[in-house]
């Protein structure tokens, strides 16, 4: 039992039901319903080295699911997932409901970061939190029937029968499209105070996707703001639950869509754990460098459509031009560009092209001059100086409160980057610097992005100068796709071979979790495989969802015109807020 | 042939050169962007895509007129046509050589100093017209942005009429025989440069538009032909501008001698058209009350500086 578990154990004696034994060994501990708040509280801000950051709160229907050794009893269970930076841990809190119509209670008063957490639970699988400010749908539209992670609800469009649109049902349809400033929590008292309310989205060229804020206005300045998400929502989590464990790796690369491989990362990760896989070191240095590259080139898309966002035309064409060069190396290296869906469950799917050294060493040779001349072109422009200082601030307290992570939490003067702190794939033998800033503003934002860049190349620098030599996948019979030379001994290899191939292969059933700082933050997958082909539970943690649940709060009181500064600067994309 | 004919002519032929030179601009500036930022621009109609401008044209003519049904109908009509004909007016004054100009007002810059003003109410009317949020703010930052730098646009113009002596456009070329009047009214330039810049809306003052933040903002809901006329107007807007700075500050037709004095007039006002174009490449946008403290705190009280040295030195030399 670990030291946590068992403080947890003296304290809340009769409360924790059980403790459970995960691949990942985080501790994960079942606690009574009636005392999640209690328990959450008492990590959050008694215990010695405190668990500061809810860093994800999900469900689990456990219906249909077979290995549940030793786990209480439960119909669905809620998962809670916290994060101590003193401690450098994780730790998983599970709560079993077993009534029908469940319900638990909201932790919004411990973290107010919970509440979009729990409206996505509650819209996903139906589960009522009592005492949330505003538990309503929220990546679902308000029409939708039913709860679509349940077990039960279909997953495809053939299980659903044919589309119909009948005059009644539009109707339904346009009158749940229609503005009640109350259904958003506004109070509707524009007459007397001369405000205005402004809808900003989902179309609009500064939101840079499908996301949609309802502003109420006095003049330009903002009073409140309530952004509105699930535009983008395409159910990535339940087409977990379909695919195959290998099937799925193409739908990772579409979650945060600038991020390339980087989403392959953290889902490859998570199935060896499951599975029991080591990787080959030449895997893991090529996946490394891949994902560097392509931490290179969403900064870069980042950082062209943050000054066009200021109003800058030029720099987005340039960096544009420059993210083309390194999307060339991925399409040399992988075939793809921005979805190269390239990792593999145990490596990666080929073995690096001959020539590949050149090719990256020319764009580590050119990159860095280009980046000094952005600075000339944007960092050092003063009235970019006076549209990002100081805007948008906020401090490493909030940014842990709010579940912030990946940049803007190191811009606030916190170096917590989780390739130092928890080293996965060998970056611990990298050496690189976390960049930081001290102000936590737009500016401070940039900063850090742009020397990250610079970290991403130093990087990738040593990768070509120590790419280990020998197998770019491992020999490990769950590897996918399962590797040819295994087959051709005996009907047995060759029939296994066939069903790995057609079916996939079946992961060990168990629990894991894996998360990577990907360039937006972390990005993390908690997988729960039941012994099947396919994932049982597929739960992806993404940075943009915390992040832009975080917005309103560092911009009201500031102008439209600084709301675009502050979007710009967090960086997140619609796919990895909605999934 | 008498003379009235000559002058109508005249006229005529100056308004033909002055709605080329604009849709000239379109292909001008698109080109020159492309050319700083690494892409071609429209080079597929025409010889180096000269033709794009007449394509988009056509395309213009041929869209649909719409009216959105929530919109002012009669003001969102008028607004657009207004713009044009304002600083269409304002280039009435502007003396290209002393032979060809349309009108030689005693009165020439206040003349271009009401028009500016008039100019204004397209930008609020367009956006009031609408009837639609964005426009609306875009008009109320054009109102407050335009009144505002027209306060000390003119005070900044008021040195040169000092040294000249008169408010005649003519007169004022004449007057910068020995010197042009870059020289001893060099913050004068600067002020009217700024204010020019946010006159013609362009970027980095584009705020009453700005896309990022307000779509397209006064001119959100326009399509078509009646879009056609602001985006004219704009290119239109910034020749006035470049010619007026050549007029005032850079000698307007005086040049040196080998060269005819047109060809002088229209070097000059494209080398500033070109400053224009780079500006917009170069600089992100100002926030709103940035642009209004600028304004108010630095450039007003600087012209009025100017203004008093301006005229303080003048006296002691007479």
């Amino acid at each position: 039992m670990t030291a946590i578990a068992s403080i947890l154990n003296d304290k809340f004696q009769d409360s924790i039901l059980s403790i459970q034994e995960t691949k990942d060994e985080f501790p994960t501990l079942w606690v009574n319903p009636g005392r999640i708040v209690d328990v959450l509280g008492f990590l959050k801000n008694e215990v010695a080295r405190p668990f500061k950051m809810l860093y994800d709160l999900t469900a689990i229907d456990e219906q249909a699911r077979n290995h549940r050794q030793g786990q209480p009893d439960s119909g669905f269970t809620v998962v809670y997932q916290l994060l101590s930076f003193e401690r450098n841990s994780f730790i998983r809190l599970k709560v079993p409901l077993t009534s029908e119509k469940p319900t638990l209670p909201s932790i919004t008063s411990i973290w107010p970061a919970a509440n979009w957490y729990e409206r996505e639970v509650y819209d996903m699988f139906g589960i009522k939190f009592q005492g949330h400010p505003h538990l309503k749908r929220i990546l679902m539209p308000q029409t939708w029937e039913g709860h679509p992670l349940q077990k039960c609800h279909p997953a495809r469009a053939t299980e659903m029968g044919p589309f119909q649109l009948p005059e009644s049902k539009q109707e339904i349809e346009q009158q749940a499209l229609q503005f009640k400033p109350e259904e958003w929590g506004l109070d509707n008292t524009l007459e007397e105070d001369d405000l205005m309310f402004l809808n900003l989205g989902p179309q609009h060229p500064g939101t840079h996707g499908v996301l949609r804020f309802v502003l109420q206005l006095d003049g330009e300045d903002i009073v409140k703001i309530i952004p509105d998400i699930g535009f983008h929502h395409r159910g990535a989590e339940k087409m977990g639950e379909r695919q195959t464990w290998h099937s799925y790796i193409p739908y990772t690369d579409r979650v945060e869509y600038l991020g390339g491989v980087m989403n392959n990362f953290p889902y490859v990760m998570a199935v060896e754990k499951l599975a029991g896989i080591t990787v080959p070191d030449r895997a893991k240095v090529i996946r490394i460098m891949m994902s560097e590259l392509f931490r290179i080139s969403s900064h870069l898309v980042w950082y062209g459509t943050f000054a066009q966002d200021l109003g800058m035309m030029t720099p987005v064409f340039l960096m544009f031009n420059d993210r083309e060069k390194v999307l060339d190396i991925v399409a040399a290296v992988t075939g793809g560009r921005m979805h190269p869906n390239w990792f593999r469950i145990g490596g990666v799917a080929q073995d690096l092209p001959t020539g590949w050294k050149k090719l990256i060493q020319q764009f580590i040779d050119y990159f860095p001059k280009r980046l000094k001349e952005y600075d000339r072109y944007v960092m050092k422009n003063g009235i970019f100086k006076a549209r990002t200082v100081g805007i948008g601030v906020y401090s490493t307290e909030e940014a842990i409160e709010w579940g912030i992570t990946g940049p803007g939490l190191r811009a606030t003067g916190f170096d917590w980057d989780f390739r130092k702190k928890q080293p996965y794939s060998g970056y611990e033998q990298f050496e690189f610097d976390v960049p930081t800033a001290q102000n936590g503003d737009c500016y401070d934002r940039s900063k850090v992005r742009i020397e990250e860049m610079r970290q991403s190349l130093r990087i990738i620098q040593q990768c070509l100068d120590n790419m280990p030599e020998g197998e770019f996948k491992s020999d490990h019979p769950l590897t996918t796709p399962p590797r040819k030379k295994h087959t051709m001994h005996d009907i047995e290899t060759l029939i296994n071979h066939f069903v790995h191939v057609s079916w996939g292969p079946v992961m060990p059933a168990g629990e894991a979790f894996c998360s990577v700082e990907a360039t937006k933050g972390n990005n993390g997958y908690y997988l729960v495989s039941d012994g099947n082909t396919n994932s049982y539970r597929t739960r992806i943690r993404t940075p943009s969802f915390p992040h832009i649940q975080f917005v309103p709060e560092i911009s009201t009181g500031y102008t439209i015109a600084d709301l675009m500064a502050i979007l710009g600067s967090v960086d997140y994309v619609l796919s990895d807020i909605d999934r | 042939m008498n003379e009235g004919v000559l002058h109508t002519l005249v006229a005529f032929g100056i308004l033909v050169v002055l709605l080329t030179i604009a849709a000239g601009l379109i292909w001008l500036e698109r080109r020159l962007l492309a050319l700083w930022q690494d892409r071609y621009g429209p080079n597929r109609v025409g010889p180096f895509g000269l033709f794009q401008v007449m394509a988009d044209m056509i395309k213009i003519f041929f869209k649909e007129d719409w009216i959105p049904g929530f919109a002012d109908k009669k003001v969102f009509v008028i607004a657009p046509a207004m713009l044009v004909i304002t600083i269409l007016m304002s280039f009435a004054i502007v003396p290209f050589t002393p032979e060809i100009m349309v009108v030689d007002l005693n009165i020439g810059i206040l003349f271009f100093l009401a028009m500016s003003s008039l100019g204004a109410y397209s930008v609020v009317l367009g956006g009031w017209s609408s009837n639609n949020k964005y426009s609306l703010l875009g008009a109320i930052r054009g109102a407050a942005q335009m009144i505002s730098y027209e306060v000390f646009m003119g005070m900044s113009l008021m040195g040169v009429v000092i040294m000249a002596g008169s408010l005649n456009m003519t007169d004022i070329v004449i007057a910068q025989k020995k010197m042009w009047f870059i020289i001893p009214q060099f913050i004068g330039f600067v002020i009217f440069f700024i204010g020019g810049v946010a006159e013609a809306h362009r970027l980095p003052f584009d705020i009453v538009e700005a896309e990022s933040e307000l779509i397209a903002g006064y001119h959100s809901e326009y399509s078509g032909l009646k879009f056609g006329l602001f985006f004219v107007g704009e290119y239109l807007g910034i020749t006035l501008i470049s010619a007026l700075i050549t007029t005032l500050f850079f000698g307007g037709w005086l040049g040196f001698g080998f060269l005819p004095p047109v060809f002088w007039f229209l070097l000059k006002t494209f080398a500033f058209i070109m400053v224009f174009i780079l500006l917009r490449a170069a600089l992100p946008r100002p926030r709103y009350d940035q642009l209004m403290s600028l304004g108010w705190k630095i450039l007003l009280p600087l012209s009025l500086l100017n203004l008093l040295v301006t005229g303080a030195i003048v006296l002691y030399f007479q």
